[in-house]
């Protein structure tokens, strides 16, 4: 294929797929519980979280890696889709035995008897699927514009996208806007929206369900891939990176640097809000915390950790990080947020090009070791 | 100013204990002896004093620990009884009773007729207070009880005041007690317009019950009387409200200052973005903290040294501060410069780390820190009151920008900075020991949040996250003044503290934020430097 720079990459890209999209899902299904080569459905939905991630990680890397555009507002597109879904599944939760309504109990609680405006067409899935994707997108359009347009760039922009994830966190943190002395219900304040119950007729924590999840969350991750192999060998990937690389030079070129980047950002944003969508059915909820600056800084943090401007390192990036986090918060939970700042800095100090191009920056240093012991050979066998 | 004025009336105070509480404890033991008839008189008399003292000891005889005791000599003493300890009415000394005599002690009660009497004397006693403020608030209070016999004293007090200030609060609690209380219309139709344009705030709610019942009962003038006033009341409540948004709004922005002072000297000198700048300001609050618990430890917390723990830890914390900056320059920072965007991943790990220590050492709940006795407490200007604290900060941020402007203009080292900040490699080349400078301004900048953080812990919560709370607003700080520029940092943290907290009440915390924010991309769109962009003739890709 167009898409893959080498044979061995396009060979790899197709075992990825096959392992995840058949392998590991025959693995949950059919080989019996107490079997070595069982996959528990807890692992299911824990790599399924993971391979979200990992989309999302994508996503950032498209925008930072490829067009030199430090987001810090990714985990804000994520959380944006994951809500737009989660809404979704919200009004399909049946109806509850405290209020005996079909209203979400935090709508029941506040004194709601019916549905508002705003959530009303949520109840159609399809409708929730594609506002995972407009809703970031039209966001990252808003603030895109206003952005680019103003030739706001570098770090300007990295810190202006964290403020502005603060701004959206602290709203989403709230029950209530109150807005021109009327009340409008937001999205459940601090717990967010939980405890699903059933996602397109079926059950959320079926078996089945998940397996599908996980498998969707795959292909979504494979085909973001290929979409971004290809883009990269078009021109207008040339173009992005020339931009990354730099943007005056390209504005001088006579290429609408502002178009591109507001383009590849609104794309980003949406990609990060189906990883979102994706989410939320698979970790059965979605709250203000996944909204917070300091998560947006940790896909920045898998990124750089797997290789920024790399393919396949963000994947790397957001697997590695994840499950050391799963790990680290069980066996020393006090410590891992030192470890994560740790991982941090020594990343940026010492493997500018991450996990993807340590093999690369080490290869000097082998050699150097090499050839010191070749040339203490040479003086072994000389003497003798 | 206020130290030394809670000094001389510390003074003034221990001077009058030596008269004038003598006094009125002799009356007070020739009322305990008296004969019913007499106490008129003595009463009167007392009510003159003014004492404090008088309710403390009403307060103990009435609940019975006040004794007559009959010396050998013949004479009549009075005590008080203070935990097992009888201390003699008139002196003020321990007495030491044998037990012979502790049987002969004879219990004093007032009877049901003298306790009123001297429970309108302790209730009014305030009103002759030596000190203008409390006889202010303590006419305030009696008038909105609107008890007609405090109207009485109120009415017989004022002949007496000559203060203009204390004429008013008294005329304004007459007026207040009038609105029960007033014989006939006119009086009251006086005594709301008087409320009106003395603008009393207390008033409010009874005038407008007044206005209620007017228009029930159809009272065309009383309804037109209480609206004028209310609308003079309202204007000036708004005035009021506003003043006190604007100073607030001036000490949070006085806050942002500092710290986003030394954010635009670390980004415009370095190029650094520091991430951890938020946990340096924790690092100032932890360390106010910190001496507080040390000097409560050596001191304890009634002593007079204790009260010093604030002041001394205003230089402490800049060099603590200082000093980890000066260490994080040389083994970190100095490898990120000119690399803005990872030095802000790696200032932001820095930054994780540090708030996992803080909850390591501190504990994950918020810590308090005492505020210093000279700066409890409020001062009044024109109706509106300030706390000490905030026009604390305001007057530190005053010395913080002094500090930094005679740094940055008055010294060598200031020299050597501005030519950093304008070009590196030529500074370097002629002779600037480019470093060190580097070194010594990032120390700096830790120390101004450091301060920032030790301001902080006066009016806000000190905890492991404190910092991410200014962080993100002290960055719009720097980008809206233009990076590296101190003066369009010290405009726009004044500026964005201000309609920050002018929006608060309108919108809810929350809508303001975001409102703010949203301002301010818009005036980047203006002007997208910033205030007072930086300029320059490189191409900057």
């Amino acid at each position: 294929m167009k898409a893959f720079e080498s044979n061995l990459e396009y060979k790899a890209f197709l075992t990825i797929a096959v392992v995840l999209v058949f392998c590991i899902p025959i693995l949950n299904a059919v080989v019996p519980e107490g079997s070595f080569l069982h996959v528990s459905s807890f692992q299911l939905s824990l790599w399924g979280k993971y391979i979200t991630y990992a989309v999302l990680a994508m996503s950032l890397n498209f925008l930072w890696g490829y067009t030199g555009l430090l987001c810090l507002c990714q985990s804000l597109f994520f959380a944006l889709g994951a809500y737009a879904f989660g809404m979704y599944l919200m009004l399909h939760v049946g109806v509850d035995s405290v209020y005996n309504t079909a209203l979400p109990d935090f709508m029941d609680f506040q004194g709601y008897t019916e549905l508002p405006v705003y959530w009303a067409p949520f109840e159609n899935g399809g409708f929730a699927l594609l506002a995972a994707m407009i809703v970031p997108g039209m966001v990252a359009f808003i603030f895109g514009y206003l952005a680019f347009s103003s030739r706001i760039k570098g770090v300007y922009f990295s810190i202006l996208t964290q403020a502005l994830t603060y701004a959206l966190m602290l709203l989403f943190f709230k029950n209530n806007l109150e807005l021109f002395g009327q009340s409008f219900i937001l999205f459940g304040g601090n717990n967010g929206l939980t405890d699903f119950k059933e996602i397109f007729g079926s059950k959320v924590d079926a078996q089945s369900t998940q397996i599908a999840l996980f498998v969707a969350s795959s292909v979504l991750m494979l085909g973001v891939y290929l979409l971004i192999a290809w883009l990269l060998t078009t021109k207008f990937g040339k173009v992005q990176q020339a931009i990354r690389d730099s943007e005056n030079r390209v504005r001088f070129s006579g290429y609408s640097t502002t178009s591109y980047k507001l383009l590849i950002f609104v794309g980003s944003a949406m990609i990060a809000g189906m990883a979102g969508a994706l989410y939320v059915p698979q970790v059965g909820g979605i709250n203000a915390n996944e909204m917070t600056p300091a998560k947006s800084l940790d896909v920045v943090v898998w990124v750089a950790l797997g290789g920024r401007g790399t393919k396949f390192g963000p994947i790397l990036g957001a697997i590695v990080v994840s499950m050391i986090k799963s790990y680290t918060t069980r066996a020393y939970p006090d410590s891992w947020l030192i470890i994560l700042g740790l991982i941090f800095v020594l990343v940026v100090l010492f493997m500018p090009n991450g996990l993807i191009g340590l093999p690369d920056q080490l290869k000097p240093v082998f050699e150097r070791f090499r050839k010191r012991s070749i040339a203490k050979g040479d003086v072994t066998e000389n003497r003798a | 100013m206020k130290p030394v004025r809670s000094y001389l009336l510390a003074l003034i105070a221990t001077c009058a204990s030596a008269f004038g509480q003598s006094e009125s404890r002799l009356l007070l033991e020739r009322l305990a002896l008296a004969e019913s008839d007499a106490y008129p008189a003595i009463l009167e008399d007392l009510s003159n004093t003014g004492d404090s003292y008088i309710s403390e000891f009403v307060d103990a005889w009435r609940v019975g620990e006040v004794y007559s005791h009959e010396t050998e000599s013949g004479d009549k003493l009075i005590l008080v009884q203070v935990s097992e300890k009888f201390i003699r009415l008139t002196s003020g000394e321990t007495m030491t009773l044998s037990e012979e005599e502790k049987e002969s002690l004879e219990k004093n009660r007032p009877s049901r007729s003298l306790r009123r009497e001297l429970k309108r004397i302790t209730d009014t006693i305030d009103l002759s207070s030596p000190d203008a403020d409390t006889r202010i608030a303590a006419a305030l209070k009696l008038g909105l009880s609107q008890n007609l016999e405090y109207l009485k004293a109120l009415e017989k007090r004022i002949l007496l005041e000559e203060s203009s200030r204390v004429v008013r609060g008294f005329e304004e609690a007459i007026a207040i007690s009038l609105l029960a209380n007033a014989g006939d219309a006119s009086v009251l139709r006086d005594s709301i317009q008087r409320l009106g344009e003395l603008k009393s705030l207390p008033s409010r709610d009874g005038i407008a019950s007044i206005l209620k019942g007017a228009e029930e009962s159809g009272d065309a003038e009383l309804a037109r009387v209480c609206l004028t006033a209310l609308g003079k009341i309202d204007g000036h409540q708004k005035v009021v409200e506003n003043l006190g948004n604007l100073v607030r709004g001036f000490s949070l922005g006085s806050v942002l200052l500092i710290v986003a002072f030394g954010l635009a000297i670390t980004f415009g000198l370095m190029g650094v973005i520091n991430m951890a700048h938020g946990e340096f300001i924790a690092i100032g609050a932890y360390t106010c903290y910190q001496m507080n618990v040390v000097f409560e430890r050596l001191f304890g917390a009634q002593s007079a040294a204790y009260q010093w723990f604030f002041w001394v830890s205003l230089p402490l914390c800049f060099l603590v501060a200082a000093a980890v900056g000066f260490a994080l320059e040389k083994g970190l920072f100095r490898y990120l410069y000119k690399r803005p965007l990872e030095s802000l991943l790696a200032t932001w790990g820095l930054s994780m780390i540090f708030q996992q220590c803080f909850r390591l050492v501190f504990g994950a709940a918020n810590v308090q820190v005492d505020t210093p006795q000279l700066l409890i407490g409020n001062f009044d200007l024109g109706g509106v009151s300030l706390s000490y604290t905030r026009v604390f900060i305001v007057a530190f941020a005053g010395i913080v920008i002094l500090m930094t402007w005679i740094l940055l203009s008055k010294t060598n080292l200031g020299l050597y900075i501005r030519a950093v900040m304008q070009n590196r490699q030529m500074a370097s080349s002629l002779g600037i020991p480019v470093s060190r400078v580097n070194s010594i301004t990032f120390a700096y900048g830790c120390g101004l949040a450091a301060l920032a953080g030790a301001a902080l812990s006066q009016i806000g919560n000190v905890g492991p996250s404190m910092g991410q709370a200014y962080i993100v607003d002290s960055f719009m700080v720097v980008v809206v003044g233009g990076v590296g520029n101190l003066l369009g940092a010290g405009i726009s943290a004044m500026g964005i503290g201000t309609v920050d907290q002018f929006l608060q009440p309108m919108l809810g915390p929350v809508m303001g934020k975001i409102l703010v924010f949203f301002a301010i991309i818009l005036f980047l769109q203006w002007k997208p430097g910033g205030l007072f962009p930086a300029r320059s003739r490189s191409m900057e890709d």
